[in-house]
């Protein structure tokens, strides 16, 4: 009975006072009301500008200050390996030719460096002692590494490309001049004429510095040698442990939680236990890894899978709560229809409830590993930050016991050191921590679309 | 189906069922004052040996130690880095903790200096400035009175007219250590602060205390971080003196000017031969234990002391270190693993 007339029964429409004023007409109640809903926009818009605004600043001046880093300062050196100071009874055996140290290269080096001046036609009045103020420290272990792999280029003048020092590329890129190195005693103006000979002669060049994101850290006087490449490797070691033991043991313990465990005190106590875990600082994890992995565990310091476990623990309160909620999300009428045609609890779980989970999962797991992967306090006390990213592993299973550091440790050791070069590499660093995070995060987004599924 | 009930005990079992492994690195840690030279040598021993880079970490020279005391075995360090000569208490605590023979080298010598920005007003610094400037209570008139300089002209007359703001290192770096014994106690001294405390009718202990107490009014400021944070800071307030090492000043003579001390400027060379009053030595600490257990440590140490690298020329000479006069007595020390003996204070 539809068609009844709808004011059919309750008869004629009371007469209700009625407003003088038509609602098309905005009265000044209903302009305020417009006019805090315009302001609050304002608000929220301005706020987003702002955090816009923030945001392009700090990018802005992470690019500006770390782009320098990619580049760097090349010179070919042509070193007469004379046979006489390395291998005086002829051979050629790499035993005996390790026996002369990086010290023994210093003359090959410094005879070298004087025919390059002299072939610019540069007049100067620095010493012949003084000219390997041009070139990184490292330049002797480069060619000793050079000559012990091929002993053959002993007694040949070889064409090595070497790296000039920081202060030699800082002033290629424009961050050192003449006058800021009036009172330097590592490198002196005059160094520079020479410099500007070497770049009009294309001996001296500037190119993009691969090594920088291969290499390894080097010590204070070689900040040009420096690359995050060690480090990164450490990180992900770091999160492969993180993954392979947070992901499991986190989704068991939720799966259980969410849908097995009885409601009782014990579980509430263990409920509330893992909501504070979220909450305590990362240092205490680190304390923990010491006392418990090192100290009792015998685990090795300095190493990858330590600081893999002690990243576990503080990534796992993040995974519990994240798939916790993505379970409780999943519709409670797929866990009943599934055991409504008789798949049992576990079947109902694993084959249903799941896969629909799997994108809320996977998006607190990368949640989580993103924090991981941007910690540095819990690595102090494990022996992780420091001159450690120095050696690649030896092998793939070496990767998680041999020392090693992590990108965010690597960059605030490299801002700690004395030498304005490491700050720009500090800088640089940050732009590949950011784009290594930016990959994670791509991967999440990729995994999500994947499994994403509507009912 | 193996339920977890509680991660940390799942992660524990994993870690558990590691089995120790043995370590085939040096492990060193300690002050970052010594860390850049340690760096240095930790490079050139892993290009010229065939163990692996040393791992070297800093921290400070007091967390350094501590960490040294904790034990011998693999999962200890070997080496603890020191910009102040161990403690009597801190060499107990090794005793109580097992790490009883102790190898003690100096490499060499440090200098401390005073630096403000570069294009400020320079300075020509003695002690009994920084004491008048920083202590809690100066002598005025004859009178123990509470601090009442704001300005370095209230100092002295020649320093520049600039309000005093000091940044010195915290109490957990070793260079505060030398600081107030080579600049704060000599000023007390000196201006008759100390004098004047004993006259109060304090002992020369509680006297000493009384001249290091600083002032707490903001003008002068511990850093606990690096140099870095210093310089940071002195650039945030260009009217701010701080305290370097010889080493980070002359990397950064672009950006800081460097004050003499009594007269002289400091430099490698007046360091060495004396002049530059404000010096102190630079250790680091081997547990005997550990030699032939972890593989390259003699060789390491060793390497540190040798001509070639901590000589007059060698690498740390170029990066800032005083070299030692007495090196070849140094050598003996670790070629012979001489055990050090319980420190006097």
């Amino acid at each position: 009975m539809t068609d009844l007339p709808l004011n059919g029964a309750a008869g004629a429409i009371p007469d209700f006072p009625r407003p003088a004023r038509s609602i098309l007409e905005t009265d000044a109640r209903t302009r305020a009301r417009n006019r805090a809903e315009a302001r609050f926009r304002a608000y929220g818009l301005a706020a987003l500008l702002v955090g816009l605004f923030f945001l392009v600043l700090l990018l802005g001046s992470i690019l500006w200050n770390g782009m320098g880093a990619f580049m760097q300062t090349r010179m070919t050196l042509e070193v007469e390996l004379l046979e006489s100071e390395l291998d005086p009874e002829g051979t050629r055996d790499p035993a005996v030719l390790a026996e002369t140290s990086t010290f023994g290269y210093g003359d090959l080096i410094e005879a070298a460096l004087v025919r390059t001046v002299a072939a610019t036609g540069v007049q100067t009045g620095l010493e012949a002692g003084d000219l390997d103020d041009l070139l990184s420290s490292g330049t002797a272990a480069r060619i000793r590494d050079a000559v012990i792999a091929d002993p053959s280029l002993v007694g040949q003048t070889v064409t090595f490309d070497v790296l000039p020092s920081s202060r030699v590329d800082g002033y290629i890129k424009g961050r050192v001049t003449r006058e800021s190195l009036a009172n330097d005693k590592n490198l002196s103006p005059e160094h520079l004429d020479i410099v500007d000979a070497l770049v009009a002669q294309g001996t001296l060049d500037r190119g993009f510095n691969l090594s920088f994101i291969t290499g390894a850290d080097a010590s204070e006087k070689r900040p040009e040698e420096a690359g995050i490449g060690v480090a990164m490797i450490g990180s992900f070691y770091m999160m492969l442990v993180v993954l392979g033991l947070s992901l499991p043991i986190g989704v068991a313990a939720s799966i259980y939680l969410e849908e097995f465990a009885p409601k009782n005190r014990f579980t509430d106590l263990i409920e509330v236990n893992i909501a504070n875990l979220a909450a305590v600082p990362s240092i205490v994890y680190g304390i923990l890894g010491l006392a418990v992995f090192i100290q009792f565990a015998g685990l090795p310091q300095s190493a990858p899978l330590v600081g893999g476990l002690v990243l576990t623990l503080l990534t796992l309160p993040t995974i519990i709560i994240a798939t916790r909620a993505s379970l409780r999300a999943v519709p409670p009428s797929i866990r009943d229809a599934a055991l409504g045609v008789g798949a049992s609890k576990m079947q109902a779980v694993f084959h249903h409830v799941l896969p629909l989970a799997v994108p809320g999962i996977m998006t607190g797991t990368i949640i989580g590993m993103a924090h991981a992967l941007g910690e540095t306090a819990p690595l102090l006390l494990i022996g992780m930050v420091g001159f450690v990213a120095s050696n690649y592993p030896g092998g793939v299973l070496d990767g998680f016991t041999s020392p090693n550091s992590a990108m965010p440790a690597q960059i605030y050791e490299w801002a700690k050191r004395a030498d304005p070069a490491f700050y720009e590499r500090a800088w640089g660093g940050i732009i590949v921590l950011l784009v290594f995070l930016l990959v994670m995060n791509l991967m999440a987004v990729l995994v999500r679309r994947r499994f994403e599924r509507r009912w | 189906m193996f339920h977890v009930k509680h991660p940390l005990t799942a992660v524990a079992l994993i870690a558990l069922a590691t089995p120790a492994l043995a370590r085939d690195n040096v492990q060193v840690a300690g002050s970052s004052t010594v860390l850049p030279y340690a760096t240095i040598v930790a490079e050139a021993f892993g290009e010229n040996f065939d163990f692996p880079t040393p791992v070297v970490e800093g921290g400070g020279t007091g967390a350094g130690l501590a960490r040294f005391c904790e034990g011998v075995g693999e999962n200890q360090i070997d080496i603890a880095n020191a910009s102040r000569p161990m403690r009597a208490g801190e060499f107990e605590t090794c005793q109580a903790n097992g790490v009883t023979d102790i190898v003690e080298v100096r490499i060499g010598y440090d200098g401390i200096v005073f630096a403000s920005q570069a294009g400020g007003a320079s300075f020509a610094f003695t002690p009994e400035h920084w004491y008048n400037a920083l202590a809690a209570q100066v002598v005025q008139d004859g009178q123990l009175v509470a601090n009442p300089n704001t300005n370095w002209s209230q100092v002295d007359a020649a320093l520049p007219d600039q309000e005093i703001l000091a940044f010195i290192p915290g109490t957990k770096h070793g260079t505060r250590e030398v600081f107030e014994e080579r600049v704060i106690l000599e000023g007390c001294e000196s201006t008759g602060a100390m004098e004047a405390f004993v006259a109060s009718g304090m002992d020369e202990d509680a006297a000493e205390e009384a001249c290091l107490t600083l002032r707490t009014d903001g003008l002068s400021n511990d850093i606990d971080g690096d140099y870095n944070e210093t310089l940071a800071r002195l650039e945030a307030n260009p009217t701010g003196v701080g305290v370097f090492g010889l080493a980070f000043y002359e990397n950064n003579t672009d950006r800081l000017q460097v004050a003499t001390m009594s007269g002289v400027t400091p430099s490698t060379e007046s360091i060495a031969s004396g002049e530059y009053p404000v010096s102190r030595p630079l250790f680091f600490y081997i547990k005997k234990a550990h030699f032939g257990v972890i593989p390259g440590l003699k060789e390491y140490a060793e390497f540190f002391v040798s001509d070639d690298i901590a000589g007059e020329g060698g690498p740390l000479a170029e990066y800032g270190l005083v070299s030692d006069p007495e090196l070849a007595s140094v050598q003996q020390v670790v070629a012979d693993e001489t055990v050090m003996t319980a420190p006097a204070n």
